[in-house]
Order: C-alpha cells, then structure tokens, then sequence
C-alpha cells in the first residue's frame, strides 16, 4: 500500500502544536480501521508539499508515534504502521456505530443541528469523565483525559 | 544542538552597519547564532534592519563594525558565494529575457547548477518557459526568482520578504516549495516577513530585530512553552513583578499580559498559552510601549 491513505490537514487557527494534529490525525485513522497495519505514511515531503508546514514538525509528530509503539521507520522505505488502534466497536459496521446513526437520525428529526449534537456528545462525555474520576478519588491533571480515555478503551476490551 | 560550538547556519557579534546617506545606525551590536537545518522567521517592524541583515549575510554590505558569518564563513567570499543564495525584495531579474532563457543563464553562472528543481518551481507555477519575465504577475516573479535561487543549490537560502504582493492561495504554495526543498535535503532558510501567520507551522526558530538590536534569537517551540497570557483584574497587577512582562494593556478594569513567568504566578488570573503570532506581537509592540514610557517619563 502506498503513502496515500492519509491526507493531514492542519488548522492553524486552532493553537494545536501541528505535530500533536499529526499524531491525533494518525490515531484517530488507527482508531476508526483507516489506517490498518503495514499502512505507509505519506512521506514528510509529500505532508510538506500539501500543508507548508515545516518538515521537521513531520519528522517530530512521526517519531512521537514511533515512540508510541505506532508506527516504525524503514530507513529509506518509509514510515509503517506497525499495530491497529481499531476497537471492535468502533468499525463501521459495529452495533455500536448503528446505535449511533440511529440516535443522531432522531437528533436530527428533533430539529437538532450538527453543533447542538457535538455539545450534547461532549456533555455527555465530561460527564462520563467526571464520573470516573471521582470513583477515582484522584487530582486532575492534564494527561487524565487521555488516560481516561485509555482507562474506557481497556474496559471496553475486558467487558 | 544550539552550542555555541555547533555549526552556524547565520552567526553575529557587535555587529554594526550605517548608511552614509541617512545617518544613524541600521544595525548595532547585534549578537545572535541561529542554527543549520531550521527556517528562522526574521521578523520586526519596518527599519528595524531586517533587509540590512540579510544583505550583509548575502555579502551586499559590508559590516561597519562586529562581523557576521555565513555558514562559518565571510559573505561575498567564494566559499559563502557557491552556497549562499539571496533573493532580495526587488527580484532583480531582466525583464526581456524569457523564462527558459532566466534558467539558462543561471546554468551559465553556477557550477554546482541543478536543473531539475528550477524547472519543477517553474511547471508547478503554471508558468510557460517562453513568457517573458517583464510580462509575469509578481507571484510568478517571485516564482521564477525562487526557482533561480534553488537552482544553485544552496545549502543557506536567505529571503527577504518573499511573501510580500502574493495573494494567500500563491502564499501557500510559496511556502509548500520552499518546505518541499527544505525536506528534501539540507537547507537551512531565514526569511523575513510581515505575514506572521505564514510563520506559525512554518518557522522553527525566530530572530526578531528591534530598532536594530536583537529582541528574540530562539526555537519556537520554546517560545511557545515560555509564554503566558493572562488576563485578571488590574489592581492585581502587582502580582506580575518579578515576572519577565513582555508587553501589558490595561482596558477599564482589566488587565491582559503576555510575559514569561520567572516561577508561579500569584493571584487570580486567566492564563491561556498564546500562539507564535500572538508571541512575536507582544515582543514587537512592547518596544513601542516601552518607547511610550520613556517618552512620558522625559
């Protein structure tokens, strides 16, 4: 497979460093079976040629994911996805995902538009999050979402 | 990796020039070490010597006094010469030659000539080889004035405001070629440039100029992490000595500050993480408001 499964696209209103938007495009393609293992990662010329974004961010945001035990670099090959992020319930086809279009087809008979959706999915989430922090009992930091998120991930995997 | 002892991509001390015909200092004693491999924003406000930088990194000028290094070595001397190439603001190019006959020419003049980057420059312009430079629109000027820098094969490519009469979308695309090369192999580029957002995912290091001193010589990333913005009640404004405030505006009862805490900071303040444009504003306007102050104070 080619270098062309991904397209990056970097906002840079949004004040998100562009290699954390590299990494988080990267994971979340691994999360949703985009990207699956032996992928190529476009190559940091062909990020650079699309975006203007300074090529050494590319190399910064690919060894991050390196790191994470994501991805690996062939010297000369490329970059390759070496492990899937892919939750069974996350795939298109998953019970989940019906449960999902199926309340947001009713969101949207109930006269809510996209943003209205987005609030509700994101209060409904801090919830969840706060929930689990307090059985938790521990102080917030700035790493907790994430490994709530991770935390939610592993349950989902042991249930 | 930023050493004094690491290899120089652009190095100064005391350095000092003045133009005879207006008088005072352009540039006075400026010390900075910008390192290889990285695409330094050089960015001030208008006079602050931007352009008298980079002239005397491209060995236009001379130093009136200190000295400036490219690549570790003398500009204007053979060994700066062969790899060191400036495009400066005018784009001095012959208006009648085609643009086939532009890179023939700059076949003709460099020994260490690659062809196959200069027409690639070209062709992703849309520009065609028989159009004649005079006739061109200034974004495929600048295009075709790129195109004969990166032909040299520079391993320090120095542009003055290359942004400058582009609209966003040819901006972009600029910025993508010049990236695209930096990727490829390794080129170290300082640009000037009023287009501060350009700079954001851009530029990782920073020499900001300021009345012809250096105000900032730093990797971005630091930057980033360095700077606070808070903003809180103005009668907590004490809270704020002993921390480095880069520039400060009072609006009624609030108080907004860009500054770099020296320790934590006391009181109650909303403090959010500015971005590069936000950053490199605050450093440019607190020279205006320092200035301001002095003024008042006499």
């Amino acid at each position: 497979m080619e270098g062309d499964v991904v397209e990056y696209r970097i906002d840079r209103q949004s004040g998100i460093p562009a290699y954390v938007q590299i990494v988080r495009q990267t994971e979340q393609a691994l999360r949703m079976g985009v990207l699956r293992v032996g992928d190529k990662l476009p190559t940091a010329r062909e990020v650079v040629a699309a975006t203007a974004i300074n090529p050494n961010t590319v190399f910064r945001a690919y060894r991050d994911l390196e790191q994470a035990g994501l991805v690996t670099s062939r010297r000369g090959l490329g970059t390759f996805v070496t492990r899937s992020l892919a939750r069974p319930g996350a795939e298109d086809d998953s019970p989940l995902r019906a449960d999902l279009a199926a309340w947001v087809e009713r969101a949207r008979a109930a006269g809510l538009e996209r943003d209205d959706v987005l609030a509700l999915v994101t209060a409904a989430l801090d919830a969840s999050d706060e929930e689990h922090t307090a059985q938790k009992q521990r102080p917030q930091h700035k790493q907790e979402q994430q490994e709530q998120q991770e935390q939610q991930q592993q349950q989902q995997e042991d249930a | 990796m930023t050493g004094p002892d690491e290899p120089a991509a652009l190095s100064a001390t005391g350095l000092g020039f003045r133009y005879r015909a207006r008088g005072g200092w352009a540039l006075r004693d400026c010390g900075f070490t910008v390192p290889r491999g990285r695409i330094t924003a050089l960015v001030g406000r208008n006079g602050a010597g931007k352009s008298t930088l980079l002239h005397l990194a491209g060995g236009l000028l001379r130093p009136a006094e200190g000295e400036i290094r490219a690549l570790d070595s003398v500009p204007g001397t053979a060994s700066a010469r062969s790899r060191v190439a400036l495009v400066t603001q005018d784009k001095p190019l012959y208006p009648r030659f085609t643009v086939a006959d532009t890179l023939r020419m700059g076949a003709r003049l460099n020994s260490r000539w690659d062809p196959a980057v200069p027409e690639r420059v070209v062709r992703e312009g849309g520009i065609a080889p028989g159009a004649r430079v005079g006739e061109l629109s200034p974004g495929q000027r600048t295009r075709v004035a790129l195109a004969l820098a990166l032909g040299k094969r520079p391993e320090l490519l120095l542009l003055d405001e290359p942004l400058a009469d582009l609209d966003p979308v040819v901006r972009g695309e600029v910025m993508a070629t010049l990236m695209t090369e930096a990727a490829e192999r390794e080129l170290s580029i300082v640009l000037s440039s009023h287009v501060l957002p350009e700079l954001e995912e851009t530029c990782d290091w920073v020499l900001l100029l300021r009345d012809g001193r250096v105000g900032l010589s730093e990797d971005t990333g630091t930057l980033r992490e360095d700077h606070l913005l808070v903003t809180g009640h103005a009668d907590g404004a004490a809270a704020l000595a002993g921390h480095d405030v880069v520039h400060r505006r009072t609006h009624g009862r609030q108080l907004t500050a860009l500054l770099r805490p020296r320790g934590p900071l006391d009181g109650d303040w909303h403090v959010t993480h500015p971005g590069l444009e936000e950053i490199l504003l605050g450093h440019l306007r607190g020279a205006e408001a320092l200035a301001g102050d002095l003024k008042e104070a006499a």
